[in-house]
């Protein structure tokens, strides 16, 4: 009678203890972490919704300076902009690495996404600072606090992402066999991409759109990013 | 990172404090979640006794008008937060495996991480009553009264900072049941032959997902307003208070729907048992609470009618809040059509089952009342919305969670109940209930305003109140019978058997208690009412079905106990009770939630690298 399933045990991640002979079985067939992975991504999109949201509402409407216009620089942001999506470009690879077996190149192309990623941070940190420095604290306007609010907790999510990928590459430093699983670099570039892709968006929207936007008295804000793109061809 | 592990080594106890301290065990985590809940449901009905006998009489002076701001706030979060939503969470845990037969969550580590988190956010909510620091501003704690200015003292930074930690719980465990019911089912356990709890709880937990990251959002500015000095409800700077209620209620109508599809999903497991029939129409009911969800989010704004959104606004609203109203009812016919020339059997859950149906009659159709824009003018704030708000609550989603618990618990507890005391407790709760909220649609209409702390004499508002107070108590009666026909049938009552109900799902299928592996032999579902089907191809062949064996647990892999998820949460609550120290110095809050940081990143490290325990495992059959 007692025909004993072990197979279907309940699975939960247990990284490093024990490396997985094989992936659990599932009804799907998509592991239990990715899928988590995948419903994360889901609720952090309304997460940064809601931020850029907060954003869009009071783009505007500051009444003390300074005004985006006054301080947002948009070439030295579009390099780090670059910079963040040759990262994304890294970690393909690295992922495409961790799938092939190669743990050199996966280690490789791991510390390359670290070097691009941590040089984005560095331009924020950058950014930030100068900010403070020309008179955007925290507390100054509407601009100011939604503006930080916004851009720091992307910034939050890409140092945790490097948190993630610097405990992947000193897994992969010290078990060059098969350690981590080309499922653990897959699930860290899902989160790495999505990051991303929000970066993208609010480059757009508070850089190369809300940028421009002057102060009360300097007409309308929301015509002035498109006139600063057409001046480029004029 | 490795050393960090084996400081203490990885917990392998199944008895005692400390195998209850790092169980993994869904059914353990449920039993937590609804001691929790039922605990915060007497503080939470301690305070509604508060605001009753203040209310009782005109000019009452039990209470200053400070403190009664604190009652309903905490009453109403209480409620919500701590009562009906780990209410749902016990079910969850305690069900959803069973019912798609599987051995436990796909996380059963962020399953024990979800409820300390909840326990620890909780009581740091109330650990403002220790320092006199309540939060007054609501349960919807709209902006600006929560600006620094209009509300000094750490009350609202309590309310806010919890509600956040309490929100991370309930992400988590919203993960976890998505990811659980996806992709855990038991062979041949298709979307469309799960139970329909195991979708509502899919639902539910799709919303939850979804709904919590914009009031994480929305405390996040309120927290950054008064703690850093931000600036977005501050109107001096331009800020936009209107800018909260939005967020506020795009998440809270979501959550109205996170609240009472769970009692659904209870219903709809109970009328089809006690009916001797399938569930009439079931995909209709799935689709209907699909649609549900889905039309949760285009609702939000009759919340706020009266704020000035315009016509176009309102009468939008106004649309999309009668329509949510129609799969709702179809819902209603669906159960009422399951009943209809049934062999109805008038047990304890079926009578609060029915009492549910009744009752989200009566608050559904005031609900649908004050869908109509020029109408809810009329209703804004006065004591109509709040009988509307505890038909559905407490008539639905509270009647609901007690026809569960009555359901489940010989399955829970392997004892059976005293059906008497049961069926005393299920008729003094609803003549208790009805003789409480009922008057206070007549109040609401006659003008009385919601969260006034007192009124004068001559509005004519004493009789009504007088009457609801004694329906509080007669509620308060109730519950102490129920608390004695639980704690009387766990020692006296009668051995349950595994299937006294001749049930229609798995769970039923194994004994009860349920064996810590839940399932020797997985199942193979071929339809539908699963069980059912197992027991009618028995009865043709002239067996019956007895309950699955006990096998060994040591063949079975099972994942080990942890104190990770303890550690974890007890520093995410660190984060944000260290921003809530008010001593001289302010800028120490800082350091010391950043102490928080570091013992979750500890956490968090230590649960990543955790080896499994040693090979040990209880006797077979012992629980």
């Amino acid at each position: 009678m007692a025909h004993v399933d072990t197979t279907h045990a309940p699975a939960e991640h247990e990284p490093a203890a024990h490396p997985p002979a094989h992936e659990e079985e599932t009804t799907t067939g998509i592991s239990h972490r990715k899928l988590l992975m995948w419903v994360f991504l889901g609720s952090d999109c309304l997460f940064f919704g809601s931020l850029i949201a907060t954003y869009m509402v009071y783009r505007g409407q500051s009444i003390v300076g300074p005004y985006p216009a006054d301080i947002i620089d948009v070439p030295i942001t579009t390099i780090s902009t670059f910079v963040l999506l040759m990262s994304s470009f890294a970690m393909v690879m690295a992922v495409a690495a961790a799938r092939n077996g190669n743990q050199k190149r996966l280690i490789q192309w791991l510390i390359c996404t670290i070097i691009l990623g941590g040089g984005f941070i560095g331009f924020q940190v950058y950014e930030f600072n100068l900010f403070r420095v020309e008179g955007l604290r925290y507390e100054t306007n509407l601009f100011s606090s939604t503006f930080f609010t916004l851009t720091g907790f992307h910034g939050a999510h890409v140092t945790l992402g490097l948190f993630w990928l610097l405990c992947l590459t000193i897994i992969a430093w010290r078990n060059p066999a098969g350690r981590p699983s080309g499922e653990d670099v897959d699930i860290a570039g899902l989160y790495w991409h999505f990051v991303d892709i929000v970066w993208i968006v609010i480059f757009t929207l508070l850089y190369l759109i809300g940028g421009f936007d002057a102060g009360p008295d300097a007409g309308h804000a929301a015509t002035q990013g498109w006139q600063w793109i057409t001046g480029i061809f004029a | 990172m490795v050393t960090i592990t084996g400081v203490i080594p990885r917990p392998n106890t199944y008895t005692g404090l400390w195998s209850w301290l790092t169980t993994v065990d869904h059914k353990r985590i449920g039993a937590l979640y609804g001691f929790s809940a039922f605990f915060f449901f007497i503080v939470g009905g301690i305070e509604a006794g508060i605001m009753r006998v203040q209310l009782a009489t005109s000019d009452a002076s039990l209470v200053s008008a400070d403190w009664f701001n604190a009652m309903f706030t905490m009453h109403g979060t209480t409620m919500i937060f701590m009562v009906i939503m780990p209410f749902g969470a016990t079910f969850f845990n305690f069900l959803v495996p069973l019912m798609i037969g599987a051995r436990d969550v796909a996380f059963p580590r962020l399953n024990a991480f979800s409820y300390w988190t909840f326990l620890f956010g909780a009581l740091l909510m109330h650990g403002g009553f220790l320092i006199g620091q309540v939060p007054d501003a609501g349960w919807f704690s709209y902006a600006n009264l929560t600006a620094a200015p209009f509300s000094e003292g750490k009350g609202l930074d309590f309310w806010a900072l919890s509600l956040q930690v309490l929100g991370v719980a309930s992400l988590a465990a919203g993960f976890n049941f998505v990811v659980t019911i996806i992709n855990m089912r038991a062979p041949g356990m298709s979307l469309m032959r799960m139970p329909v709890f195991v979708w509502m709880t899919l639902v539910t937990s799709i919303l939850l997902v979804l709904a919590f990251p914009i009031i994480t959002v929305a405390l996040i500015e309120l927290t950054a307003d008064r703690q850093f000095g931000a600036n977005f409800f501050n109107t001096a700077a331009g800020g936009d208070p209107i800018l909260w209620q939005h967020l506020f209620w795009l998440f809270g109508h979501p959550e109205v729907y996170i609240l009472i599809l769970p009692a659904m999903g209870v219903v709809s497991e109970i009328i089809p048992t006690y009916s001797r029939k399938p569930l009439f129409g079931y995909p209709v009911v799935v689709f209907s609470g699909i649609v549900i969800a889905i039309m949760s989010w285009a609702v939000w704004s009759h919340h706020m009618f009266t704020v000035g959104l315009g016509p176009i606004a309102n009468s939008v609203f106004t649309i999309t809040t009668m329509l949510i109203a129609v799969p709702t009812g179809v819902k209603i016919f669906n159960w009422i059509g399951t009943m209809w020339q049934g062999s109805i059997d008038l047990r304890t859950p079926m009578l609060m089952a029915i009492g549910f149906v009744a009752l989200f009659i009566v608050g559904g159709l005031s609900g649908v009342s004050h869908a109509v824009s020029p109408s809810d003018f009329q209703q804004q704030d006065t004591y109509y919305i709040v009988a509307h708000i505890h038909y559905v609550l407490f008539g639905g989603a509270i009647f609901g969670i007690f026809a569960g618990i009555y359901y489940w618990y010989p399955k829970i507890t392997g004892k059976m109940y005293h059906e008497t005391l049961g069926k005393v407790h299920f008729w003094l709760m609803f003549i208790g209930m009805n003789l409480t909220f009922f008057p206070m649609h007549y109040a609401g209409l006659n003008g009385m305003p919601r969260r006034i702390y007192t009124y004068a004499e001559g509005f004519g508002w004493e009789g009504m109140n007088l009457l609801a107070t004694i329906g509080y108590f007669v509620i308060v009666i109730s519950l102490l019978i129920f608390m004695h026909n639980f704690f009387r049938s766990l020692k006296k009552g009668e051995e349950a058997g595994h299937d006294p109900w001749d049930a229609p799902t798995l769970e039923w299928s194994i004994s009860s208690p349920p064996p810590v592996y839940n399932f020797a032999e997985v199942p193979v579902v071929k339809g539908q009412d699963a069980y059912w089907i197992t027991k009618r191809e028995a009865a043709a062949r002239g067996e019956t079905v007895p309950a699955e064996p006990h096998v060994d647990p040591s063949t079975i892999h099972l994942p080990s106990p942890s104190y990770w998820p303890l550690v974890t949460a007890f520093g995410v609550v660190w984060i944000a009770g260290g921003l809530l120290i008010d001593v001289g110095w302010d800028y120490i809050r800082f350091p010391v939630s950043f102490i928080g940081g570091l013992i979750t990143i500890i956490g968090v490290i230590g649960w990543s690298n955790e080896p499994p325990a040693e090979e040990h495992h209880e006797p077979a059959g012992h629980h």
